[in-house]
């Protein structure tokens, strides 16, 4: 029975902000997990510590609300344990790319088949609008008392760096792009990231709703704002590297990605950066060692006879440490 | 004892040492010293052997088996009288203070001890001293040796075959100590595999020192090696026992962050990751462990988390700095009730402290980790033994419990190399709690899944990750279905929950699994003796050593720290006509929490923290310092070890 939008729905209060752009991400996410061929019951939704953390108690799927920084391993080692599992991870920046950045490199590298949902609004909502790793160097949103010191981490650009498979960039208020956006990186077979900028209209008074919508920068001659996300695809855009392409294609490609993912400022690309599915998932990696781990993966193993004995064979475990009394002549 | 510089070979041959003995149906007992560096420093090896069981080292060496000045000049003082030393007569002109990887402390106390007897500060005034000793010495020409094996397998690069001077050490303390070289060469190649060059070079050279140690002029040195009958035994490391219990136990995801000493338990895992199964219904059916090495302890045990929700066993290893990370992790599974093993493998510390060295220094800290109070299970193995099959009951007790459980060895374990009775794969069986039927409705009347329904028992039925059973986990305070909730009504009610297991845990836990008693011969014993973790072994034998004496002792055990065997532990010291506590480290952290549990104060403490591992001989003379006179002697410190 096809899933419905109702049937994700929760009792839990919202407490968002009103006009918070976790509303469009729930909307397109939600939107996404009914048009997507997948088995609720195999969907486990995790997610970080922050205004996003709280979306696993408004939608009506298995959820897990981790730790600040620590929503990735807590996800990968489900995931291993499970590669029945639909993942999804979501974090907002601070979580995913300050105090978790280490678990982001190294998932990269690690290319489990699942998804993580970045919640990138350039701020630390819940604890009251601090810089996070997204804000611009010199920015100064509302509650900061001296503008930001700092300059800003690219995701796109870290996530290529890092080994990452599937690179997108979605907006939180155009939940078309958005559910579209989150469906083909579910649909990817590897780590699949996509970044959603979205306003917090509460303590980012810079990149707000009017901002990314360009209500500042209207066209003489429409007399339109001219909204700063645009999309990648309808320019021709093409981030997918596939297997039959050359060394030197290869190269090119990866050029026009990293070149891609620097614009910023009144133009923002939207879109699937990068897409590879030339590189082995970690599951085909560990398949290759461990033969049974698709069939028999460590969740689904049996750990005890009928009678409650462990089914180890023992001597044949420990064969190299047994000393026999060797009769000698 | 045999030394030289690491990555030289003193852990083979020790090891071919201890696999020759096994062979023969002798016992062994092996603890290895090493710096935190990977080549170049000093390090050593004891092994003891003998026809009965061993549990534990002992001050004096008996033989000093050597292949570089260095070892000499550091332990030829440890050598009795009626002892040899084996060593290399081209040494005997090394200057002490010429030899640079030997820290100037050691330098001025070995130059300075020389100095009063009047003998020069090399080599040779060193094996002056050790003959005064009536130390018996075997000078053995390693280089001729070298040299002559070298011709015979025709090899002409003289430093492939010069690293064959660690199994000379053992071919000439075999021929010294009486015993059949056939045991080496079976050792050698066990050690050696499918390396067949390696092996002959080995065994040529062993042969030729073999011949020469047996025509050296025959002394004062009486100690033999004899073979004896005994069942098959094991000969293995602390790691490895941990390693066995974890596979057989269930463990199918195990995560690591490399850290000494408790990485070598997941290399072991790793490379049996595909393991055989019996009477699985096909033969050659395997089952397999995922090791996935993380990038911090922090990933480390919020990955086994993950696994665990979904339903594997999981574990993390680590030693202390790496749980000092791994802190918020165990605080978020206490939180929402994940039975994810963690195994504590403590060394010296505070900070990096001694990364190699031994000290039992981390109990309280695992006690209490983590900010809030939640329930946890603590247990603390004494030996190898209990190290394999608490491996095993640690999963149970976490899937039975739903709690983060700590297994905490040391590094004196981790790195006993031991010969030990057969294990058992069928002696635990396996209890993997309440788990919530797949198929079935959970409560039987169509009501949702409640993860968290309060209980009696304060156990929920279990549900796992994609099992259909919809739920939620939070950090945050929760209700039963495990959504944040912040009511003050349900606060009380959840951490009555959380906090109930732990008196289901202490009463379905079996008392032979919570601590051993050893009795003392007579009814009342002269002193009581209380303990937990690796002073077992030491503790038993001294305690024969004792009894020969005409001194009784008991010795009570404590392995499970949390639940806490207050009852037990009250009963058997208020008894007591004195109690003393043993611990291998500053406080006396046992002796703290059995005051806070029981309010009952030991006053006498034995206590070492130099990071070496007690000796029988240390804890056989302190506790008979202590019964003498207990007011005069109520802390004793133990400083034995190079």
């Amino acid at each position: 029975m096809a899933l419905k939008l109702s049937d994700l729905r929760t009792d839990v209060h919202n407490d968002w902000c009103p006009g918070c752009g976790d509303f469009g991400i729930e909307a397109g996410l939600k939107m996404a997990l009914t048009e997507l061929p997948i088995d609720i019951n195999k969907l486990v939704l995790f997610s970080g510590i922050g205004c996003s953390g709280k979306i696993v108690h408004f939608t009506n799927a298995t959820g897990v609300h981790t730790l600040h920084g620590r929503v990735l391993p807590f996800a990968q080692g489900a995931k291993l344990a499970n590669p029945d599992l639909e993942v999804i991870a979501i974090g907002g920046d601070g979580d995913g790319l300050g105090i978790g950045v280490g678990h982001f490199v190294h998932a990269g590298r690690r290319n489990i088949d699942m998804t993580y949902i970045i919640h990138d609004n350039g701020v630390y909502g819940l604890t009251k609008g601090q810089a996070s790793p997204t804000l611009q160097l010199g920015m100064q949103t509302k509650s900061l008392p001296m503008p930001n010191i700092n300059t800003s981490v690219n995701p796109i650009l870290l996530a290529l760096a890092s080994g990452f498979t599937f690179i997108a960039r979605s907006y939180a208020y155009n939940t078309k792009h958005l559910k579209e956006t989150v469906k083909k990186a579910v649909a990817h077979k590897g780590f699949a990231l996509v970044v959603i900028l979205q306003p917090c209209p509460t303590y980012n008074d810079i990149n707000t709703k009017e901002w990314y919508g360009g209500e500042d920068r209207i066209d003489p001659v429409t007399k339109k704002p001219t909204p700063r996300p645009y999309e990648l695809e309808p320019t021709g855009y093409d981030g997918r590297i596939t297997p039959m392409m050359s060394e030197e294609d290869v190269e090119k490609k990866m050029s026009q990605i990293i070149e891609k993912s620097r614009e910023w400022g009144d133009k923002i690309p939207i879109g699937v950066f990068y897409q590879n599915e030339t590189i082995p998932t970690y599951e085909d990696r560990i398949k290759a060692r461990l033969p049974s781990y698709l069939s028999e993966p460590p969740a689904a193993q049996q750990l005890a006879r009928t009678n409650g004995t462990s089914p180890v064979n023992l001597a044949s475990l420990a064969r190299e440490l047994v000393f026999e009394k060797l009769v000698v002549a | 004892m045999t030394g030289g510089p690491q990555g030289s070979g003193v852990d083979s041959s020790a090891n071919i040492f201890a696999g020759a003995c096994a062979l023969s149906g002798l016992w062994t007992f092996g603890s290895r010293e090493y710096y935190s560096s990977i080549k170049g420093p000093h390090s050593y090896f004891e092994v003891r052997a003998n026809s009965e069981r061993i549990r534990s080292q002992v001050n004096n060496v008996n033989l000093l088996a050597t292949f570089d000045a260095e070892t000499l000049i550091r332990h030829a003082d440890e050598v009795c009288p009626g002892g040899g030393i084996i060593y290399d007569p081209t040494f005997s002109g090394v200057e002490i203070d010429k030899v640079d990887t030997i820290e100037q402390p050691v330098v001025a106390r070995v130059k300075d001890r020389l100095a009063k007897q009047g003998l020069p500060g090399t080599v040779a005034g060193i094996l002056e001293e050790a003959k005064k000793r009536n130390v018996n010495l075997y000078p053995i020409p390693y280089n001729d040796i070298v040299a002559k094996t070298a011709t015979q397998i025709g090899e002409h690069q003289l430093s492939k075959v010069s690293r064959i001077v660690n199994v000379l050490s053992v071919a000439a303390s075999f021929a010294i100590l009486g015993f059949d070289l056939n045991y080496l060469n079976q050792s050698i190649a066990r050690t050696f595999g499918s390396k067949k060059k390696v092996i002959d070079m080995n065994e040529i050279g062993a042969k030729m020192v073999y011949d020469i140690a047996r025509r050296l002029p025959k002394q004062s040195f009486s100690y033999q090696l004899k073979p004896i009958q005994n069942q098959p035994r094991l000969l293995l490391m602390g790691n490895e026992a941990v390693a066995l219990g974890k596979i057989v136990g269930g463990c199918r995801v195990q995560t690591y962050y490399p850290i000494t000493p408790a990485a070598d338990e997941s290399e072991f895992i790793e490379s049996h990751e595909n393991f055989d199964l019996i009477d699985g219904g096909q033969p050659g059916k395997k089952g397999s462990v995922l090791v996935t090495q993380t990038e911090d302890e922090i990933a480390a045990i919020t990955m086994a988390t993950g696994a665990a929700l979904a339903g594997a066993r999981a574990a993390t290893s680590t030693s202390g700095p790496g749980f000092s990370l791994m802190v918020e992790g165990l605080g978020w599974a206490g939180m929402n009730e994940v039975p994810v093993v963690i195994t504590q493998y403590s060394r010296g510390g505070p900070s990096t402290g001694q990364p190699t060295r031994h000290e039992q220094g981390d109990l309280k800290f695992v006690l209490s980790a983590s900010h809030g109070e939640f329930p946890r299970i603590v247990l603390c193995s004494g030996d190898l033994e209990e190290c394999f099959y608490d491996a095993i009951r640690i999963f149970n007790y976490a899937e039975q419990f739903q709690m983060p459980s700590i297994h905490l060895i040391d590094k004196s374990m981790a790195n006993t190399s031991v010969t030990i009775p057969q294990l058992k794969a069928d002696l635990v069986k396996i209890n993997r709690g309440k788990m919530v039927d797949n198929n079935g409705s959970p409560n039987g009347n169509g009501e949702p899944y409640h993860r968290f329904a309060f209980s009696p028992d304060g156990v929920s039925p279990r549900a796992v990750l994609g099992s259909g059973h919809r739920f939620w986990n939070s950090g945050d305070e929760h209700d039963e279905m495990g959504h944040i909730e912040e009511d003050p009504f349900n606060r009380i009610s959840m951490m009555d929950k959380r906090m109930t297991k732990l008196e289901t845990a202490a009463r379905e836990i079996p008392e032979m699994e919570k601590f051993n008693f050893f009795p003392s011969s007579k009814k009342q014993a002269d002193a009581t003796l209380v303990s937990w973790g690796s002073t077992k072994g030491p503790i038993l034998d001294a305690m024969k050593l004792l009894e020969k004496d005409g001194i009784s002792v008991e010795f009570f055990q404590i392995r499970l720290a949390n639940p806490f065997p207050t009852e037990n532990v009250k009963e058997k010291l208020s008894k007591a006509k004195l109690s003393i506590d043993i611990e291998q480290n500053y406080s006396g952290q046992m002796a703290q929490v059995i005051a806070e549990k029981t309010m009952i104060d030991i006053n006498n403490k034995i206590v070492k923290y130099n990071g070496r591992p007690m000796t029988q001989d240390e804890i056989y003379e302190s506790v008979k310092r202590i019964i003498s006179n207990p007011t005069q002697n109520k802390r004793v410190v133990l400083t034995h070890g190079a």
